[in-house]
């Protein structure tokens, strides 16, 4: 049993670097019991994404039932399309139109957390990796997802930033042992970082927090069962150690005269 | 029990051998009393083949075999029908731990030497069942219709292609169609809910029947049958209802605690179980960067994967299969338990168990990459690949060659 539970460990700590692909991930704390970020999150998504993301696979009542929100509420303040509320959430853009104006159809999100990696790492991340690139159709790059198609719908949110030179260290000062940081645009090789450039409606910390709330709802739309399962997982575990003890017990008294 | 017969179970048995089958497979079928921990995987492979069909019968009610709508109705099953998602999870986990028991049940009967004479034909059924449940698990993996189901079919099924002359007629046979499509799908889910578990349900019965018939192993490798009682009991022997049926709940439980931990708390098995690409629908024009079959078949793929031409490739993971076939004949030693093997043995079983661990592992990894940082895995892969094939086919040289120990008359250690 060891030698499977270490197994599924080796497993699981391999996976950073595989969902990874190179670019360093900010941690996504998600939090599922966080019924108002949710709801913020659904929101925000309604609000900013779904002009081009379905989430094809999910229905109006059920967001409106696991996150607390009144029919009246969802069907007036969040279902833009009037749809009915147990209709399923997708899109009225065609793909041959979206494919057109974008490069690419925008993808179905519903599951987007669990392609990536199966948390919101990556996409806390993407969110808030969009900077200045005059070269691209929509001016902007992301350093998450090199080239992509996609405007930075939350711009006006975040403001813009730049990809520019960051510190980098040369060495320590022989004298005070400290690092000497020094602006790396002269260097052979300049390691460029995000920097904001324009400040945008939020700060950078309430947009971060927005783009938290966004990703912990899609976390909870991937699989809107997961606090449920684990819940159930629990009193399925309590009940397989108690029913364990009788188990034990028969077998050894079974066996007690066999030698 | 036959004297004061219940009139309706005599009248049962008189139309109908009912008692006479219950005695001979449970409370008169004698088992070693010496078994040990290797000895549960038999019944929990049972276990998870008994979920497998359960939980894939329901599966069926709500599951759409169609190229447009397999990707949509897997999720409905995770979201509309109640409790579909559990049952998917169950169905999901399970073909990972079928597999994990699988492997240890195979483990145990090269330590012990389960497969030598009398038992070469449980041997050869056994294998029929791993033969048909990795057909039966890849044929599962595709009907999700994710990105993975797609590539992963892709990549399985152009191996067929690598076998000169009729290679290309056969992949579009298999396929049903000149690309993946629906076709495919479609029979694949004809073959995976009918065709393949009725071929595993035959085979486990015909495994269990002739283990029946001469009678279990034991860590020892002792024949319990030289020495019995005056009414023709093995003196070493326990019958198996109600001593193991017992003795087997206790592993269950434990496993199903092992079980239910991951299914509900990592049911995607860190991308093991559940691979993240197989989240985005199958898209025939986007290749994934990193195609792995999953887990389960991690070995053979690396034994594939480490010959550097196709055809030969193919044939070398053919062989690794087939090779296991005949490790009956190919064991000559005279004791069965690794117990009383010599030393060569002794080092040989754990080690090959290592490596068949590495290799599956290995199949999982990019091939360009490094183990734990100190080895590139192609290398590693070929160096395990020569070992898996150099196992086996020196084994009738070593096995004959070592210094066996004495086998005790009857069983040690008991319970």
């Amino acid at each position: 049993m060891k030698k499977v539970i270490a197994l599924f460990a080796l497993m699981a700590s391999s996976l950073s670097f595989a969902a990874g692909g190179g670019v360093h991930l900010d941690e996504h704390k998600t939090d599922l019991g966080d019924t108002a970020s949710l709801q913020r999150g659904a929101q925000t998504f309604m609000n900013y994404c779904m002009g081009c993301h379905s989430l094809e696979h999910g229905r109006y009542n059920r967001v409106a039932k696991d996150l607390d929100i009144p029919e009246e509420l969802m069907q007036e303040n969040l279902n833009f399309a009037g749809k009915r509320f147990g209709d399923l959430m997708s899109i009225a853009m065609r793909t041959e139109d979206s494919k057109k104006w974008f490069g690419a159809t925008p993808p179905d999100l519903t599951l987007v957390t669990r392609v990536r990696g199966g948390d919101g790492d990556w996409l806390y991340t993407y969110l808030r990796s969009f900077y200045e690139d005059k070269s691209r159709p929509y001016g902007v790059n992301n350093a998450a997802f090199k080239d992509v198609g996609m405007p930075h719908v939350l711009a006006d949110l975040q403001g813009l930033q730049k990809l520019g030179c960051a510190p980098v260290s040369t060495g320590h000062d022989s004298l005070t042992g400290k690092e000497i940081m020094v602006d790396s645009c002269g260097l052979a090789e300049p390691k460029e970082v995000l920097y904001l450039a324009e400040e945008g409606q939020l700060t950078p910390k309430e947009y971060d927090t927005l783009v938290y709330d966004l990703v912990n709802f899609l976390v909870y739309m991937s699989e809107p069962i997961a606090l449920e399962r684990q819940r159930l997982g629990l009193w399925v575990l309590l009940f397989l150690f108690i029913f364990l003890i009788p188990v034990y017990l028969l077998n050894k008294e079974y066996w007690k005269d066999i030698h | 029990m036959s004297k004061q017969k219940n009139p309706i179970m005599g009248w049962i048995d008189d139309r109908l051998p009912v008692t006479v089958t219950y005695e001979k497979h449970m409370s008169k079928y004698y088992a070693p009393k010496n078994f040990n921990f290797w000895y549960f995987f038999g019944v929990l492979s049972m276990i998870m083949l008994v979920n497998q069909i359960l939980t894939g019968i329901w599966l069926t009610m709500n599951f759409t075999p169609s190229a447009d709508a397999a990707f949509a109705s897997v999720e409905y099953i995770m979201r509309d029908v109640e409790w579909g998602w559990l049952l998917r999870y169950m169905h999901s986990t399970g073909a990972t731990f079928f597999f994990i028991a699988i492997y240890l049940h195979m483990m145990r009967a090269l330590l012990y030497g389960s497969y030598q004479k009398p038992r070469e034909l449980i041997w050869l059924f056994g294998m029929g069942i791993y033969l048909a449940l990795m057909a039966e698990a890849f044929m599962g993996y595709v009907l999700p219709w994710g990105q993975m189901s797609y590539w992963g079919a892709q990549v399985i099924i152009s191996l067929f292609g690598a076998i000169p002359v009729i290679g290309d007629d056969l992949t579009t046979w298999i396929r049903g169609d000149f690309l993946i499509s629906g076709a495919t799908l479609n029979r694949f889910f004809a073959l995976h809910v009918i065709a393949v578990p009725l071929v595993i349900v035959a085979l486990v019965v015909l495994h269990l029947l002739a283990l029946h018939e001469v009678g279990s192993n034991n860590p020892d490798g002792v024949d319990i049958k030289k020495h019995k009682d005056e009414n023709g009991v093995p003196l070493d022997g326990v019958p198996f209802h109600p001593f193991y049926t017992v003795h087997d709940m206790v592993g269950i439980v434990v496993f199903l605690i092992v079980f239910c931990s991951v299914m509900f708390f990592f049911p995607m098995g860190g991308g093991f179980m559940l691979e993240y690409a197989n989240f985005e629908p199958a898209n025939g024009l986007k290749t994934p960067a990193h195609i792995a079959p999953v887990w389960y078949f991690g070995a053979f793929y690396t034994i594939l994967r480490a010959i550097p031409d196709k055809l030969l490739g193919v044939i070398a993971m053919g062989a690794a299969i087939a090779i296991l076939f005949v490790l009956p004949w190919l064991d000559k030693s005279p004791v069965k338990s690794i117990r009383y093997k010599g030393i060569i043995s002794k080092t040989l079983i754990p080690v090959f168990g290592i490596a068949f661990a590495i290799l599956t592992w290995l199949g999982t990894q990019p091939s360009d990459g490094d183990f734990l940082g100190m080895i590139n895995n192609t290398t590693l892969a070929r160096w395990l690949t020569a070992f898996y094939f150099g196992y086996f086919l020196l084994m009738p040289f070593y096995t004959r060659m070592e210094k066996t120990k004495p086998v005790p008359e009857r069983v040690t250690g008991g319970h």
